[in-house]
């Protein structure tokens, strides 16, 4: 079988003696003993009030920490949790916490909970970040209760956010993903998700695995895929978005992880996405989420400062990106001062467009492409930080919606760049 | 008088005809040598050409920027390139095969010295190509990172990187091809020494006050940090 390929034998010993199971959690970890103790126990404590008659198990695939990460989630597990609350499993729930090979990855720890979700036949299946310090009980059954009835195959969350938090997400992914793939999926690269078992077998059945893509991003590829399947998919309001440790403020980084995946993505999809014109929504549960409004510390110069310093000094890597009305225009707009700066939604939208076909094409090597994009990134956040300066919540989420309309309307320019037309 | 120059005369073109009748099949086998070994270097070039655009070797080649200094340089594409040169080195080959069968002594030897040659002249120009290669894409990627990072003078880095890459790329394929050896090493020796005097003294010297300026970015941004820290943005 493939998945025993994937399990090391250590793994696979340990989940030949859960045996079936009807719930799986798993929670991929890389030296974050900070905070994995409570998240396992709250995932146990979700597990035991939510799905107390469910066979469960919590899987702990392990990157390799060097901060005894793993021992905490046994730990976790061991404790007395049961013995000073009222919460108490009728059924079995197992913990399981091994390593896998190949050292730390996303998504040789994603492919991991899927094997083991797939040998154990489990019905439904939930992720969730070892960093969710804000995770509660009910975010276990928020994200499994809609898959484990059987009435979605996969479960995306929705954040209460700052109005500024997640702007790479809010001016790109969210959006993109949107006009690309036709469905409106708030958090196409999230880190707490769930999936049926038909989808985890779905998923273990794809391409990604052998790809960049299934080692980094790999988030982003598997909502890609239950949209592409056309799986059942809804999005469901967990609470406060958590927020992760330093690496995830590594923009570049960032970029790699979701614009580089997405990108990725439109090859393999092209029949797809360019027979598709506009978007459909998601059903969502629960209560609308919250755009919080407190005022925040942003150093909205160097975001300007960087736009500028990227055009003028990637004008050469830019050049073999971008066709010249766009470059023009974006050196147009750097040399505006900081008061008439505007990087709005067309020519946002048109530049990143550019870029995916420039990816597609690769006019250069795709990794730089992708980098190349960050400093006008940091251009479009300066735009958004300063019209949404003094907006509203609701305010905010018109501006993104408007955005996203412009990104689906002007798809038809992607499709004739992809096919050498312009 | 007479009789004599007339049979010295005779024997003198007879003697020429018999040397031009002795000649005259060798050069139909150069000739031959010549025709066939174009056939063959054309075919060698179409297969060659065919395989590349099977495997998108031109793509391979934009993804690594190679593309952009062809066209830079006013080449053809990466394909054509390769093709073309593996057909004038096919009937190059057979040209001089051809001219060594004409039989003239002094030529066989530079025949025979220009095939034992051949195979350095392939790997020099293996070695030039992914050393250009190499230079485009760390250049760019030095560009990138310093332009993401925020450091200071991000073309200089770029700069220095194609640079440093392309001297070492010069030096391998001079060794490859085996041309003075020594006055090559030197020259190395002494370019490599002034690029890093010069980078010292820039650096000391002509860079006071980028130097400066970075530092004081530096502390003053920890300084800043220290005081009024802001808020970190998470981009997604």
């Amino acid at each position: 079988m493939a998945e025993e390929s994937i399990l090391t034998d250590e793994f696979l010993r340990q989940l030949i003696n859960v045996g079936e199971a009807d719930i799986l959690v798993g929670v991929p970890t890389y030296n974050n003993a900070a905070t994995v103790g409570q998240v396992v126990q709250t995932i146990r404590a979700g597990l035991l009030k939510y799905f107390p008659r469910e066979r469960a198990v919590i899987i702990n695939p392990d990157g390799g920490s060097r901060d005894q990460t793993p021992d905490l989630v046994r730990g976790a597990s061991i404790n007395d949790l049961e013995a000073t609350s009222d919460l108490q499993a009728l059924r079995t729930l197992h913990s399981i916490s091994a390593e896998y090979p190949g050292g730390a990855s996303t998504g040789a720890a994603l492919r991991t909970i899927l094997a083991a979700a797939d040998l154990l036949r489990v019905s439904a299946c939930a992720v969730v970040s070892p960093e969710s310090t804000t995770l509660e009980p009910e975010w276990i059954e928020r994200l499994l209760r809609p898959v484990y009835q059987g009435n979605f195959d996969f479960v995306t969350p929705l954040y209460r956010r700052h109005k500024f938090d997640g702007l790479l997400m809010r001016n790109l992914v969210y959006p993109m993903t949107r006009a690309f793939y036709g469905k409106r999926v708030r958090e196409p690269y999230a880190s707490e998700f769930a999936f049926s078992g038909p989808l985890g077998s779905h998923f273990l059945a794809q391409e990604i695995w052998v790809h960049e893509v299934g080692r980094s991003g790999t988030e982003i590829a598997l909502t890609i895929s239950a949209i592409t399947g056309g799986f059942r998919l809804a999005q469901t309001f967990l609470g406060v978005k958590p927020h992760l440790d330093a690496r995830s403020a590594d923009l570049v980084a960032a970029m790699r992880q979701t614009v580089g995946a997405l990108f990725w993505s439109l090859e393999p999809n092209f029949s797809l996405w360019s027979s598709s014109h506009d978007s459909q929504p998601v059903p969502t549960l629960g209560t609308a989420p919250e755009v919080t409004l407190e005022p925040l510390r942003v150093n909205r110069k160097r975001l300007y400062e960087m736009f500028r310093s990227g055009v003028a000094e990637l004008e050469p890597v830019l050049k073999s990106i971008l066709p010249p009305p766009t470059l023009s225009e974006l050196q147009r707009i750097a040399a505006l001062g900081e008061a008439d700066f505007c990087y709005g939604d067309e020519l946002w939208a048109r530049t990143v467009y550019e870029f995916a076909a420039s990816y597609h094409k690769a006019v250069i090597s795709r990794d730089h492409i992708v980098q190349a994009l960050a400093p006008l990134y940091r251009g479009r956040a300066f735009t958004f930080l300063v019209e949404n300066r003094e907006a509203s919540g609701e305010e905010v989420e018109q501006n993104i919606e408007n955005f996203c309309l412009t990104c689906e309307r002007l798809k038809p320019s992607l499709v004739e760049l992809w096919n050498g037309k312009k | 008088m007479r009789e004599m120059i007339v049979s010295e005369l005779t024997q003198a073109t007879q003697e020429l005809i018999r040397e031009f009748a002795r000649f005259l099949p060798r050069l139909m086998v150069m000739l031959i040598v010549v025709l066939v070994g174009w056939v063959i270097a054309y075919l060698v070039k179409w297969v060659l050409r065919s395989f590349l655009r099977l495997i998108r070797f031109d793509k391979l080649s934009e993804g690594a920027g190679a593309t952009q200094l062809l066209n830079k340089a006013a080449l053809p594409s990466s394909t054509e390139l390769v093709s073309r040169f593996a057909f004038w080195t096919a009937w190059l080959g057979f040209i001089l095969v051809g001219v060594s069968a004409l039989g003239i002594l002094g030529l066989q030897e530079y025949v025979t010295r220009f095939f034992v040659f051949l195979p350095r002249l392939l790997v020099a120009l293996i070695f030039l190509f992914i050393g250009l290669l190499a230079a485009s894409f760390f250049s760019r990627a030095a560009l990138l990172w310093a332009v993401n990072t925020d450091m200071p003078s991000p073309r200089l880095l770029s700069s220095a990187a194609r640079v440093l890459i392309t001297v070492f790329t010069a030096s391998a394929v001079f060794e490859e091809l085996g041309l003075a050896d020594s006055t090559m090493l030197l020259a190395f020796a002494i370019v490599l020494g002034a690029v890093m005097l010069g980078l010292a003294i820039a650096f000391g010297l002509g860079g006071q006050d980028l130097a400066r300026r970075f530092l004081e970015a530096r502390f003053a941004h920890e300084r800043k940090e220290g005081k009024e820290k802001e808020d970190e943005l998470s981009p997604l």
